[in-house]
């Protein structure tokens, strides 16, 4: 019996709930034995020049063995995002200016790390504070510079072409509208560590809480100008990661250098205060829609202009406006389609991929268009998606964004999402509530979302080795954190060969054992990761049979594999001699290493339906019911499938109603620590109705794309736009999210001044 | 994450408590539950010299019923209150309240007394304890006295008490079958309250619209002279200065009091 698409229970688990697991920060490993523990001094103030740093006091506090402040590091200051003008480098340790808060200072040294904290407030800056720039459009004026010697705030500007003054010459109706996709913080409850020793050899181990070990690996050893080969890169357990855990932080390799400088081991694990303000956080995108169409429902043009905030330092959120453009249209036909957008630095946390990662920004925008245009038409806002989405027949479908969509059914997804909901009962609920007056009202809304996954990185590494005990072992280059490789790649190498997912140890995360690999992010691992693991698998298979020909006197194409022993046996001759991968194994090493190569992205899909209870006199927004289609293709595990759709629904949600990371007009983060920022907790969620659908992709053999991100691109616009739905009768056509309590009612507040 | 270096004592008694409170004054901070005071050491907001661990005196863990009065001793968790057969009998809004504080895991650490001392104006117990009217008993060297609790809370996280002095009971009168709700209103289950209101037998505690847990009493006035659930629930906002965060602005936070001052008088007037 297959394995495949069976809820086998997660193998990570037992450790996980006894043990408990073991983050970078809980090791114990023998090498780190005698480390120092850093503390860094961080910038209180968002934009200053830095006037002195005296850490005289602090060097003769109890315990410290060292406190350098930038001078001491004899590193250049990297460019933490290749495309980025280049004097918009990073100081290891800011020396001339800081430009946010969290900036790291100095960095103290000490024997214990209890005595980190006392020492570094210690060291003595002074700060001559500078205007801070915080909203993108003041930075768009220049007129206060970041980085002076760049002459500009803009990082980055994609589509320099002016745009059409008749683009939507021909349309009937054309709505605009500014609209904020706004800054959310990853939080992964396991804070960014990083513990480094440099052996005899001339190598460092650098343990770090990472999403891709090869690339963190890649990123250190460049900045700190080594070869590769010299950092061994070891990810211990890692939790969560969300995005913000792709690619080295500059801590990480400061670490290392401080390690080599010292010659002793050095670790680090940030508090949650730093947490909130050092690592990187995602979204902020300013956006303009403007869409036009006929009044029939069919839209002709769309135009999405974006300015992004990459923060005080561009990092990876400097990209993400390609995969904003990329994905401008969504799921729909549209004849024309617009897309710019800028990049600005500002006295903030830098920005990169936050789940999702420039995707939920596109499908975030694209819906609240075409919500405004059948407000604008009259139309119910299920009936104008279902008119415009990309007919089945067309697929592969290349858009207007120049993306090549492999496989989909969009008025499909969204017809079981409208059916599964009761969507025309769900109306005449919310007509009685509106009838009555009540100061409950229910509003219900509707997203159609495609999105990109395994984006960029389509080449993933496997090894499978069958021992002769009859275990077997599989290294992985994708690098979970919670999603539930183990069982899952287990489970595809146990389809093929036979043997049961218990014996199967799936190992992952060691630059050594892994040279090559590209992490887990993009929702790719199954696409990449997974399907390397069942090609891995095959080929053992094929060496196998080459071997078991000469034992079993006969010809490798009379051979096959009987899963029930995990033995190669001759085909349709029962009784006759058979040999076990393990036996095979005992004989000789047998193991296969293998890459796969999908060479294109795959396309997930799907449709969300929300219905929310607004309370009108408070503004309190509940979630009642989420129903979600959510079309990846096959599913290989529904109960892990299902865990990453609850997940990424639960924080698709919460950006929608709760998440905001907000600055001060000085630059001052004001949700610092989890009583400000507002991420959920399981009392403020629904349960989720999930509704299958599987449509394969041609892309790979097994039909496979990702789950990682889809339930957050799909749940928040759908979420948002219920949010609105709900206070329609009052002329209110936009919230931007979250929709607070706050901010809900003074949008009523407003609607009903208007009204009066 | 780290706080300050600190000394920590923890006396086997309440006089021993008060010995050590008169020997070090203000350089003294009692902890009971010590899920207020632990967080902003962490951050470094406070750095006290000497911890005085009162949190395992159980001389200070009751609830009796003494008269006319609930006596409840200061060191009784926020669970004992929500559980208490005795308070769900005599004052039935106090468990009600202590039930929405925090997390289950804040409500068996925290007590009636520290909540009440720690004076957070956006804390539940204080309103709750200040519509009942209560009293709160004060004990130091000196002797004992009573404050009542329209008077303990002076200011932003101030109080009546002294320095040298320990909340050791606090009295509650037995309300009974009066009406009574309490209307929390929060983003988050376990979030502090941007507005709440307590409602017991037509008086009307604030929590979150001033620098002190407050008392509607332009309401409570309204209602003493009979006018209607909706009228007095509208005079709510009047006389207070509620705070601005990211929450909420006080044009905001009146209109939450106004609200649920007015569901609160609709509950308890179902009771």
């Amino acid at each position: 019996m297959s394995i495949m698409g069976t809820r086998v229970v997660r193998v990570e688990d037992p450790v996980f709930l006894t043990r408990g697991a073991t983050y970078t920060d809980d090791l114990t490993d023998e090498r780190l034995s005698g480390a120092l523990h850093l503390t860094l001094v961080r910038s209180p103030i968002a934009h200053a020049t830095i006037t002195s740093i005296d850490v005289e006091a602090a060097r003769e506090a109890p315990g410290v063995v060292a406190v350098l402040t930038g001078a001491d590091i004899d590193l250049p200051a990297p460019l933490l995002f290749g495309g980025a003008p280049k004097q918009m480098v990073r100081p290891w340790l800011a020396t001339e200016r800081v430009r946010f808060v969290g900036e790291p200072v100095a960095a103290v040294l000490t024997e214990e790390r209890y005595q980190g904290p006392d020492a570094a407030e210690l060291v003595d800056v002074d700060y001559e504070p500078l205007p801070a720039v915080v909203d993108v459009r003041e930075a768009l004026k220049d007129e206060n510079l970041l980085f002076p010697d760049a002459g500009t705030n803009t990082c980055s500007v994609y589509n320099k072409e002016d745009p059409d003054p008749d683009f939507f010459a021909d349309c009937e109706v054309v709505v605009t509208r500014e609209i904020i996709n706004q800054r959310v913080a990853a939080a992964s409850l396991e804070t960014r560590a990083a513990s480094a020793v440099w052996g005899d050899d001339g190598r460092c181990t650098l343990f770090v809480s990472n999403q891709n070990a090869q690339g963190a690996r890649d990123e250190v050893a460049g900045w700190l100008g080594v070869d590769a080969s010299q950092i061994h890169v070891i990810l211990p357990d890692v939790g969560g990661g969300f995005g913000a855990k792709i690619g080295a932080d500059p801590e990480f390799a400061l670490v290392a250098w401080l390690a080599r400088h010292t010659g002793r081991p050095v670790r680090w694990s940030e508090s949650r205060s730093e947490n909130m303000t050092g690592m990187v956080q995602g979204r902020d995108q300013r956006q303009t829609i403007t869409i036009g169409g006929s009044r029939d429902g069919r839209v002709k043009a769309y135009r999405l202009d974006v300015i992004a905030d990459a923060g005080a330092y561009p990092r990876l959120g400097v990209f993400l406006p390609v995969f904003t453009r990329m994905m401008a249209p969504g799921t729909y036909d549209i004849e024309k389609v617009d897309s710019r957008a800028t990049v600005v630095v500002t006295n903030t946390t830098s920005t990169a991929a936050y789940r999702g990662a420039g995707r939920p920004e596109a499908t975030s925008a694209i819906e609240r268009a075409m919500d405004l245009f059948a407000a604008e038409i009259g139309m119910d806002p299920a009936e104008v998606r279902k008119i415009n989405v990309v007919a089945p027949e067309k697929f592969p479908f290349t858009t207007k964004g120049g993306v090549e969509y492999d496989s989909g059914e969009y008025a499909k997804a969204i017809d079981l999402a409208l059916e599964a909901s009761d969507y025309a009962t769900l109306r005449e609920v919310q007509k009685a509530r509106r009838e009555r007056g009540d100061a409950k009202q229910i509003g219900i809304g509707v997203s159609s979302y495609v999105e990109i996954t395994g984006g960029g990185a389509f080449v993933e590494n496997a090894s499978v080795e069958v021992h002769a005990d009859g275990t077997a072992l599989v290294w992985t280059g994708t690098s979970p954190h919670g999603q539930g490789h183990a069982t899952a790649w287990a489970m595809l190498a146990s389809e093929q060969l036979g043997i049961p997912v218990e014996k199967i140890t799936v190992r992952h995360g060691d630059t050594d054992h892994v040279p090559e690999g590209g992490g887990t992010m993009g929702s790719r691992s199954l696409q990449t990761g997974g399907v390397a693991v069942h090609q891995a698998s095959l080929e053992l298979i094929d060496l196998a049979k080459q071997r078991a020909a000469e034992i079993l006197e006969a010809s490798v194409e009379d051979l096959e594999v009987d899963t029930t022993n995990a033995a190669i046996v001759v085909r349709g001759a029962p009784g006759s001699p058979t040999v076990t991968f393990a036996q095979l194994a005992e004989r000789e090493e047998l193991k296969v290493k293998t890459v796969w190569d999908g060479k294109k992205a795959t396309f997930p899909f799907g449709s969300h339906v929300a219905v929310v209870e607004v309370d009108t006199e408070t503004g309190k927004v509940t979630v009642e019911r989420i129903w979600a289609v959510d079309d990846a293709g096959p599913v290989l595990n529904p109960l892990l499938c299902e865990g990453q759709r609850h997940g990424g629904i639960a924080q698709g949600i919460a950006q929608a109603m709760l998440e905001e990371v907000v600055f001060d007009p000085d630059g001052q983060p004001l949700t610092a620590t989890f009583a400000d920022y507002g991420f959920p907790s399981a009392a403020e969620l629904p349960s989720f109705d999930l509704v299958t659908m599987e449509t394969p992709t041609p892309i790979n053999p097994l039909g496979f794309k990702g789950i990682g991100e889809a339930g957050t691109i799909g749940s928040a616009p759908a979420v948002q736009s219920a949010v609105v739905d709900a206070l329609a009768h009052l002329g209110i056509r936009h919230i931007d999210m979250p929709t607070t309590p706050l901010r809900v009612w003074e949008a009523i507040q407003d609607a009903v001044k208007e009204d009066g | 994450m780290i706080p300050v270096g600190f000394e920590y004592a923890r006396p086997d008694s309440v006089d021993g408590a008060l010995a050590l409170l008169a020997e070090h004054g203000d350089d003294a901070t009692i902890m009971a539950g010590g899920h207020s005071l632990l967080p902003v050491m962490k951050l470094r907001l406070a750095a006290p010299e000497l911890i005085v661990d009162i949190g395992r005196l159980r001389e200070l863990n009751y609830i009796r019923v003494d008269g006319d009065e609930v006596a409840i001793g200061a060191g009784t968790r926020h669970h004992d209150v929500e559980v208490s057969d005795v308070l769900a009998a005599e004052v039935p809004l106090l468990p009600a309240v202590a039930r929405t504080v925090g997390d289950p895991q804040v409500r068996h650490r925290g007590t009636l007394g520290g909540s009440l001392a720690h004076g957070d104006p956006a804390s539940d117990l204080p309103a709750a304890v200040l519509a009942l009217d209560a009293t709160i008993v004060l004990r130091s060297p000196r002797g004992e006295r009573t404050v009542p609790a329209t008077e303990f809370w002076t200011g932003v996280f101030t109080t009546a008490k002294e320095p040298d002095e320990l909340i050791v009971e606090i009295r509650v009168p037995r309300t009974g079958s009066a009406g009574w709700a309490y209307e929390k209103f929060t983003r988050r289950a376990n979030d502090w309250a941007i507005v709440a209101v307590a409602v017991v037998d037509g008086r009307v505690g604030l929590v979150n619209m001033g620098s002190t847990p407050l008392r509607a009493s332009a309401t409570e006035a309204a209602l003493a002279e009979g006018r209607s659930i909706a009228d007095a629930a509208a005079l709510a906002g009047e006389g207070t200065e509620p705070p601005t965060d990211t929450a909420g602005t006080p044009e905001y936070r009146r209109n939450l009091a106004r609200v649920l001052t007015r569901r609160a008088l609709e509950t308890a007037a179902g009771r």
